[in-house]
C-alpha cells in the first residue's frame, strides 16, 4: 500500500497543528460556532445528536493492520469501543469529545491517517472498488489514481470552498463495485483503440434529495490528463455551481440545468484554455505511486476445492462470503459486519484488533473496507480459508449473508444522527429477524436493501433493489419503500411503491414484496431482473391489498 | 484608512475604494466596483491616478481581461465564509492573464483562509475587523509543504505535480 514520504507526513502534521489551534480558539471563545463550523467540517467533525461525530478517512478503503489497531485503540480510548464503517469506506466515531479531537488526529497522523476533508464543501475521500488489484476482470488497479487524486485534492487552494461537497470514485473493472455513477465524478478505467489506459469520465451523479445518475462527459481521458481534466470540471463547478440554495448546489444540478452537452463544452473549453497552467501528472509520478501497489509476494499455488469434505456451515460461508481472486490458490474473504442485532457497518475495538491479527497471519497485513459496509481480507490462501472462517465465526463476523437481503446498507439513523427523520437500527434488526432462515434467504438470492434515515441518502436507498427511506410523519417514524434501484453494472434509481409504512410494518412489507418475486420469477432470474420484467404493479397490488386488509 | 496585509507586511492602505457617490481627485489611486467601471470605462481609464477594479463573486474575470494591462490592482470580494469563487478568480488572474498587479482579498477575510488565498495568488488582504493582525500574518507561514504548486511555498520543495508554467 501507499506509504507516506516526508511531504505527505508534513501535510498531515501541519493540518493537525492548524486544527489544534482552531479548536483552541473556538474553546477560548475567539471563534464563533458559525466561524468554527466550516473549519471543523473540513476536518470531518460534525456536531451530532449526542456529541461530535468524527469521520476518519480511509483512502480508497485500504488499511494496514497497524492502522486498524490504531482505530481500535482510538475508539476504545476516546469513544465507546466501537466504530461505524460507512458506504464511502470511512470510519465514524459517534462520541468523541471536541477537546480530544486534536489528540485523536495526532494519533491518526502517527500511522499515516487523517480526517482531512471527510466533510465540508470540498473534495471528499476518493473511493475505489474493494476488489481493486485482485479482481479477475480488472483492467488496472484504480488505487494509484485514487492516491494521486487524494494528494492533489488535499488542501487544494482553489477547490476547498466549493458550492457543496464533491465525491470522486474510481473503478478499474467493468463491474462497478464502487457505485461510481452516483458520484460527482466517476472514473471508469478504459483502454482506447491503441490499447492505452485512461478513463471514461462520468459527471453529475449523486443521491440525496435529487438522485441523478452520472452522465458521460468524456469517453476517453488519457491517464496523465487526469488532474488537469478534474481541475477543469471543478473550476467550471466552482464558478457556476449554485451557492444560493444548499439543496441545488451539487454539481449534478449544474449539469442538469446546463445539459450535458453544454456542460461538456464549458469543461472542454476550460481545459483547453488551462493547458499551459493546469496541474500536470506525468508518467514518472504515476509509476512512483503505482510501485506502492505492486502485488504482494504470492506463493505459487494451485486452486483447491476448499469446501470439499467440510461441514455445510463452512460450505455456505465459502459460497456467500468469499470471492474469486485473480491469482491461483487465493480467494478474497469478507469480514461480515451485518450480524443479527447489530447496526450494519458497526465493529467493536476488540473485533478490529482480532481482525488485524488475522490479517497479519493470512492476508499480508492488509484489510479493506467496502462500499457495502463490510471488511475484506483480499489475499487469503485457499488452504487458510477454513481457519479464517473458524476465527471470524468466533468473532461474530462470519454471518454467511454477503450479497443477500440481510447484507443491507444503512446509515446510523435517528439514534445517532441529528439530520435523520427516522431510525434505521430497529428496522435493520426487524429485517434480520424476519429473514433469519438462511435457506429462505439463499432462495431469494441476490437482493440489495439500502436504507437511509433521511433524504440525504447516506444509506443510498435510491439505488437499492429495495430502498427504504425514513420519513417523519407528524412526529412518527415512517418508511417509504422503493423498488428497482441498482448501481452494479446498470445504474438505475428506484421507483416509489406507494404510501409509506409504519416502522413495525417494514419487515413484513418487504416479505410481501419478495413473495411476489418468488411467485413470479423465471428460471435463474434475480429479484432486480424480475422487477424490470414485470414492473411495479404486481408488487404494489400485493403489498397494499394486504396492508389495507390488515387495517 | 485601514491597514492592509500586503506581501507579509502591514501597510497603510494607499487606495480609496469608490462608493456610489464619491468623486476623488484625478490623481488618487481608486478601486472601482466592476459595474461602475463598466458604466464609465473610458473616463476611468483616462484618469492619471492608479486604477483598481473590485470584482464581486459573480463577476467574470474574462470580462475584465482586455483592461487588465491598465490596472494596478484587482480586488476580489469575499461575501461570506463559504464563498469560494474568488479563489478561482485569483488563479485565472495570475495564470491565464498573467496579471502582475496587486490582487487583494476584501470582505469576509479571516485568518483561516489566508493561506489558501495566498496560494491562489492573492497578495494583499483587507482583514475583517475582528481579525488579530499578528495571528493572521502567522497563518501565512503555517504550511511549509503543499502538494500542488502555488504562490508562497518555495519551489525548492519537491513538487510532485508540476505546473508547466513552472
Amino acid at each position: 500500500m501507499y506509504r507516506y514520504d516526508e511531504i505527505d507526513q508534513a501535510v498531515v502534521d501541519q493540518r493537525v497543528a492548524e486544527f489544534r489551534d482552531q479548536t483552541r480558539r473556538f474553546l477560548a471563545g475567539e471563534l464563533s460556532e458559525d466561524e468554527f463550523r466550516p473549519l471543523r467540517l473540513r476536518n470531518g467533525l460534525y456536531i451530532q445528536r449526542h456529541a461530535p461525530m468524527l469521520r476518519i478517512a480511509i483512502p480508497y478503503g485500504l488499511l494496514a493492520t497497524r492502522q486498524l489497531r490504531r482505530l481500535a485503540d482510538i475508539a476504545r480510548k476516546y469513544d465507546r469501543s466501537f466504530g461505524h464503517f460507512t458506504t464511502r469506506q470511512n470510519l465514524q466515531l459517534n462520541w468523541p469529545e471536541l477537546k480530544n479531537v486534536p489528540e485523536i488526529l495526532e494519533q491518526l497522523a502517527s500511522v499515516q491517517m487523517h480526517a482531512i476533508q471527510t466533510s465540508g464543501n470540498c473534495v471528499r475521500n476518493v473511493t475505489a472498488d474493494h476488489m481493486a488489484g485482485v479482481a479477475p476482470d480488472e483492467l488496472d488497479d484504480p488505487r494509484p489514481y485514487c492516491e494521486i487524486l487524494r494528494q492533489w485534492s488535499t488542501l487544494n487552494p482553489e477547490f476547498t470552498y466549493l458550492p457543496r461537497k464533491f465525491k470522486i470514485a474510481v473503478t478499474g473493472s467493468p463491474e462497478d463495485r464502487a457505485a461510481s455513477e452516483v458520484h460527482d465524478i466517476g472514473l471508469h478505467m478504459q483502454r482506447d483503440a491503441a490499447g492505452n489506459l485512461g478513463f471514461k469520465v462520468f459527471v453529475g451523479g449523486g443521491l440525496g434529495r435529487t438522485p441523478i445518475i452520472g452522465q458521460v462527459v468524456r469517453e476517453f481521458l488519457p491517464l496523465t490528463d487526469l488532474l488537469s481534466y478534474c481541475e477543469a470540471i471543478l473550476r467550471v463547478y466552482n464558478r457556476y455551481g449554485r451557492r444560493d440554495n444548499i439543496h441545488k448546489a451539487r454539481i449534478k444540478i449544474l449539469v442538469k440545468s446546463l445539459g450535458i452537452e453544454e456542460f461538456r463544452k464549458q469543461v472542454e473549453a476550460e481545459w483547453a484554455a488551462s493547458k499551459d497552467f493546469a496541474t500536470q501528472l506525468d508518467m514518472a509520478e504515476v509509476d512512483r505511486v503505482r510501485a506502492f501497489f505492486t502485488p504482494p509476494a504470492y506463493e505459487r499455488l494451485d486452486d483447491i476445492d476448499a469446501a470439499h469434505g467440510r461441514e455445510l456451515e463452512f460450505q455456505t460461508w465459502y459460497r456467500y462470503n468469499t470471492r474469486p481472486h485473480k491469482v491461483r490458490g487465493y480467494r478474497a474473504a469478507f469480514v461480515c459486519l451485518k450480524a443479527h442485532g447489530f447496526i450494519p457497518g458497526d465493529m467493536t475495538s476488540d473485533q478490529m484488533d482480532a481482525v488485524a491479527d488475522l490479517a497479519d497471519r493470512v492476508s499480508f497485513g492488509l484489510v479493506r473496507t467496502t462500499h457495502n459496509q463490510n471488511l475484506l481480507l483480499a489475499d487469503v490462501r485457499q488452504t487458510d480459508l477454513y481457519d479464517v472462517w473458524v476465527e471470524l465465526k468466533r468473532l461474530g463476523l462470519a454471518s454467511p449473508n454477503i450479497g443477500t437481503l440481510t447484507d443491507m446498507i444503512a446509515c446510523p439513523g435517528l439514534d445517532f444522527c441529528s439530520l435523520a427523520n427516522a431510525g434505521t437500527l430497529n428496522v435493520a434488526k426487524q429485517i434480520q429477524k424476519q429473514f433469519d432462515d438462511l435457506d429462505y434467504l439463499y432462495d431469494l438470492g441476490d437482493i440489495e436493501i439500502k436504507m437511509s434515515g433521511c433524504m440525504n441518502a447516506c444509506g443510498h436507498h435510491h439505488v437499492g433493489h429495495i430502498g427504504i427511506l425514513g420519513v417523519d410523519k407528524h412526529g412518527e417514524e415512517w418508511y417509504q419503500i422503493t423498488l428497482g434501484g441498482s448501481v452494479n453494472g446498470f445504474t438505475a434509481l428506484g421507483d416509489v411503491i406507494g404510501p409509506s409504512v409504519k416502522q413495525d410494518d417494514v419487515a413484513s412489507t418487504i416479505q410481501r414484496i419478495v413473495e411476489v418475486y418468488r411467485a413470479r420469477r423465471e428460471d435463474g432470474e434475480r429479484f432486480i431482473e424480475t422487477y424490470r420484467r414485470i414492473g411495479m404493479k404486481p408488487f404494489k397490488d400485493n403489498v397494499y391489498v394486504q396492508n389495507s386488509a390488515a387495517a | 484608512m485601514s491597514r492592509i496585509l500586503r506581501r507579509h507586511e502591514f501597510v497603510e492602505d494607499d487606495w480609496v475604494t469608490l462608493g456610489a457617490d464619491a468623486s476623488p481627485g484625478d490623481d488618487a489611486a481608486v478601486i472601482v466596483p466592476f459595474a461602475k467601471f463598466r458604466e464609465s470605462r473610458e473616463a476611468f481609464l483616462a484618469r492619471s491616478g492608479r486604477l483598481g477594479v473590485l470584482l464581486a463573486p459573480a463577476d467574470k474575470v474574462e470580462d475584465l481581461a482586455a483592461d487588465l494591462p491598465r490596472l494596478a490592482l484587482v480586488a476580489l470580494q469575499f461575501t461570506g465564509p463559504g464563498e469560494g469563487r474568488g479563489y478561482t478568480a485569483a488563479r485565472l488572474l495570475r495564470q491565464r492573464y498573467a496579471f502582475k498587479g496587486e490582487v487583494r482579498a476584501v470582505g469576509h477575510v479571516k485568518q483561516d483562509q489566508l493561506y489558501l488565498m495566498a496560494r491562489c495568488g492573492i497578495d494583499a488582504f483587507e482583514l475583517a475587523p475582528t481579525e488579530k493582525p499578528e495571528e493572521a500574518l502567522a497563518t501565512l507561514a503555517r504550511f511549509k509543504v503543499a502538494y500542488t504548486p502555488g504562490e508562497p511555498i518555495p519551489s525548492a520543495l519537491r513538487e510532485r505535480f508540476r505546473s508547466r508554467a513552472g
